[in-house]
């Protein structure tokens, strides 16, 4: 089976690309104060944003790029989303820990509910109303190669006919966003679906 | 697209170190939540289903591992090794993939009270998914899953995918998760852990119980290594309610996508189920919207349990153990009780059970929902 990536959007060091070209820049180096910047810039109107953990914010601004433009109708338990990362939520993880370690400090339920990668994945699903298969996965590094073979698999089984898939990475130091919008071949795409063109994608 | 079959497993948790004894002690209905007065943890006494780890020192002494495993790595190594004495898998061939769940992994290495001489880089899960892998000399990179409480669920599913396309011939599944000062003081913080042991679909349920475990199911294309009664993937899904990030959809809207799913991936029909494996944390929404997904889904006949009363919830494990213990209730014929569970607590009439119960079971479905609004099934079928 073909299939298409129709869009795409890279987040990293300041600077916000949608299919290759530059769409958005701060001097900001911080992520939470960049990420919020990029929000006010972009207006989505969804003040829920601001309660996300930094994390989510990156994921949540990144997937809206792909989708603030879509207009087709796929039915929502065929649109999956499939992401991935190194660290999964270790800021935030470490964020929880200082609540704990802390005497005089009661443990955030708040903090807590984001010490799971996946809570990425149920915000975006919440934004954009998207009850398809979900899955986070842990690698060193983005492994295209693993990531299209199961996001081919999932069309390929009849499990979705749109997914979003990506990397969206944060430890203290440094950000990534790579995320893209995956559909079955059509003529609007932007590369095919495969681990060349994915990765010359995420290279660039 | 191939066959997958389940060739072998073991079982680490409160209730023993192999899958015989855990399931013996589900029979038995004999279950492994005690109460822990720990004030370094949390300042009252609460149930917690725990690991024997005066039995866990002597294994790992036995088996030489030694400082260089964090423990939930040497409770995946234990369990590999367990597996491996009843399987004839080669684990380290190109095709063998290891395939790992969990929610936390390595999370003790982040409390600072405890001194560690691991490195940082050892709390990221892939780490110890690779310390796992390459003590068993498996040259593939690991996969590792981790999506909140349908983490197991969605392992089992991902491995079965792989075999079935042809990717890899053999998967060793891993679910692990362990009981830590960090996933205490969270589940507390959030106020859903009950003060006594778990009563999952009970109408005095109040909340979980934690536990600690891990599994390891060993899955296999070829039908000439299995011996016993023949357990077959037939197909499995997630789906997301995209409702709330820490509560279920009230009418089960995930569940009900992700059972159908999988049942039509099964191209079986709901009347066709013989025993359904509940996710059943005791939460009061949980059960709810678990009876609620079983209703809709038109599978109230099927007799569920939920083993939460047993082990706790387990968390990345829960859908890996709890998947193994329902394949052997298939080839026992045997329905394990709902420990905790007395006086009926859903407003759907889904037939909970209560003791155990011998049926013969063909078709099984295993469900499992988690934060992030995320749900997961599976359906296994018994053949000939």
């Amino acid at each position: 089976m073909n299939l298409s990536i129709t869009k795409y959007c890279s987040i990293k060091n300041g600077k916000v690309f949608v299919d290759g070209v530059e769409y958005f820049s701060s001097n900001e180096d911080k992520l939470n104060p960049f990420i919020k910047e990029f929000y006010r810039s972009e207006k989505p109107g969804y003040s829920k944003f601001f309660k996300m953990d930094d994390i989510s914010k990156l994921g949540f601004m990144a997937t809206e790029m792909l989708l603030k433009d879509f207009n087709k109708e796929v039915s929502p338990d065929k649109f999956s989303i499939v992401l991935s990362n190194s660290k999964s939520t270790l800021v935030t993880d470490q964020n929880f820990q200082d609540t704990v370690d802390k005497e005089d400090e009661i443990p955030s339920p708040a903090i807590f509910v984001y010490t799971l990668p996946n809570i990425m994945i149920g915000e975006i699903s919440i934004r954009h109303n998207l009850k398809g298969e979900n899955a986070f996965f842990i690698n060193k590094n983005f492994d295209s190669n693993f990531i299209s073979n199961y996001v081919h698999s999932l069309f390929c089984n009849q499990k979705t006919d749109c997914c979003i898939a990506g990397w969206v990475d944060y430890s203290n130091d440094k950000y990534e966003a790579f995320v893209y919008l995956v559909e079955k071949e059509c003529c609007n795409k932007v590369a095919n679906h495969n681990n060349e063109e994915i990765n010359k994608l995420y290279k660039k | 697209m191939r066959n997958v079959y389940f060739e072998s497993d073991n079982i680490i948790s409160s209730l023993g170190f192999t899958t015989n004894q855990n399931i013996e002690r589900l029979k038995a209905g004999d279950g492994g939540i005690t109460m822990l007065n720990d004030e370094s943890i949390y300042h009252e006494s609460f149930p917690i289903s725990l690991i024997n780890k005066e039995i866990f020192g002597e294994l790992s002494a036995d088996n030489n591992l030694n400082k260089q495993y964090t423990y939930a790595e040497k409770l995946c190594i234990l369990s590999v090794l367990e597996a491996l004495k009843k399987s004839s898998v080669d684990v380290k061939s190109e095709n063998t993939i290891f395939v790992f769940s969990t929610t936390k992994g390595n999370i003790d290495l982040l409390d600072k009270s405890k001194s560690s001489t691991f490195p940082n880089e050892r709390l990221e899960l892939w780490a110890m998914s690779e310390a796992v892998s390459t003590y068993f000399e498996n040259k593939n990179t690991p996969i590792t899953i981790s999506n909140a409480c349908i983490s197991g669920v969605v392992a089992i599913n991902i491995a079965s995918e792989l075999i079935q396309s042809g990717q890899y011939d053999n998967a060793v599944v891993i679910g692990v998760d362990i009981v830590s000062k960090f996933v205490i003081s969270g589940f507390h913080s959030f106020k859903s852990v009950a003060y006594e042991p778990c009563k999952p679909f009970d109408s005095e349920r109040v909340g979980l119980t934690l536990g600690e475990a891990c599994g390891t199911l060993i899955l296999t294309c070829d039908e000439s290594k299995i011996s016993d009664a023949k357990i077959k993937y037939c197909g499995g899904s997630s789906a997301n309610d995209a409702n709330h990030i820490s509560g279920p959809s009230r009418t089960a809207e995930g569940s009900v996508i992700a059972i159908n799913k999988t049942l039509q991936q099964a191209n079986c029909n709901p009347s066709e189920i013989d025993h359904i494996s509940a996710h059943g944390t005791a939460t009061p929404y949980n059960d709810e919207m678990e009876s609620i997904a079983i209703t809709r889904c038109e599978m109230t006949n099927a007799p569920v349990n939920s083993l939460k009363g047993f082990w706790g919830h387990t968390l990345g494990a829960a859908g890996v153990i709890e998947t193994i213990a329902l394949s052997h209730s298939m080839r026992q014929n045997i329905m394990f009780p709902t420990l905790g569970y007395n006086t009926h607590g859903v407003t759907q009439n889904i037939s909970v059970i209560k003791q155990t119960t011998s049926k013969e079971i063909t078709k099984a479905l295993k469900m499992a929902s988690g934060f992030g609004g995320c749900n997961a099934a599976l359906l296994i079928e018994k053949t000939k």
